[in-house]
């Protein structure tokens, strides 16, 4: 007895919903940005278990390219957020409202 | 069995998850990542797909968690006493929580994922050869690694022009 395709997709979900809570509710860039890499990877769960439960291998060559793409995503945009604290000495998000002036 | 491991493994994953959002500190959340990319990593494993189950680890538990910590420490952003979400955030951010769980809950319990027997269809293991990866990946989607080639050259760009100081230079910025 293996657990079904709505397991999978329940997990993913679930897991895509909480890196969404962490997103909206955090302050702080860097815990942000892991509550994105979360959702990628909720995506990718939901991806591989559709590959697998239709006996195909696209959905995991499209995790290949989440990967990649995550990686260099990562990459720039923590260097994005070094350059960042160079200017304004502070990386969290409520601090950053010189666009409202 | 496999539901009991199924069950176990997305436990802590989701804990782990929740332990991302939920910690003070900037270094334990980036910690808990880790955990939750193994968990998901166990989950790849239970659908035979083993080669993105180890690649998973590698680039992300590995690469990419251990950049957040890099990252972490050069800014010694670990959190410190402030409080790190504000009161109206959190409702409204559980609000939306509270909507996408409904949402799908909605979806998962109108049946339309267990109306066909997806047990039955489910055939040999296809995703835990090396070789078909390979297949697939040099013939049906050779224009995607090429564009994904470039990509990650014009990322290795982007950061270094980002992380360089110019000197004479500060028109640009």
């Amino acid at each position: 007895m293996t657990p079904g395709l709505e397991s999978y997709i329940g997990l993913s979900a679930l897991l895509f919903a909480i890196g969404f809570f962490g997103v909206l509710l955090r302050k702080n860039t860097l815990v942000i940005y892991m509550c994105l890499e979360l959702m990628l990877i909720a995506s990718t769960v939901a991806l591989v278990a559709f590959s697998r439960f239709n006996g195909t291998l696209d959905g995991g060559v499209f995790v290949f390219f989440i990967l990649t793409v995550a990686a260099a995503e990562v990459a720039v945009g923590l260097a994005i957020i070094v350059a960042l604290f160079r200017l304004r000495q502070t990386v969290e998000v409520d601090k950053l409202n010189h666009l409202r002036n | 069995m496999g539901i009991f491991l199924f069950n176990l493994i997305a436990f802590f994953t989701v804990a782990c998850a929740v332990g991302v959002v939920v910690n003070r500190n900037t270094v334990n959340a980036a910690l808990c990542l880790m955990l939750c990319l193994m968990g998901v990593a166990g989950v790849f494993v239970m659908l035979d797909a083993y080669l993105l189950a180890a690649l998973l680890v590698l680039v992300y538990a590995g690469a990419v968690v251990a950049l957040f910590l890099f990252i972490i420490m050069l800014l010694d952003a670990q959190g410190g006493t402030r409080a790190p979400f504000r009161m109206a955030t959190a409702v409204a951010s559980g609000i939306s929580l509270a909507l996408m769980l409904v949402g799908v809950a909605a979806l998962l319990a109108r049946g339309t994922f267990a109306a066909e027997p997806l047990e039955a269809a489910v055939g040999p293991p296809v995703g835990s050869v090396l070789k078909e990866y390979a297949q697939l990946l040099f013939t049906t989607y050779l224009l995607p690694v090429q564009v994904i080639g470039f990509l990650l050259l014009i990322a290795m760009l982007g950061v270094i022009v980002l992380s360089k100081r110019f000197e004479g230079m500060e028109d640009i910025r």
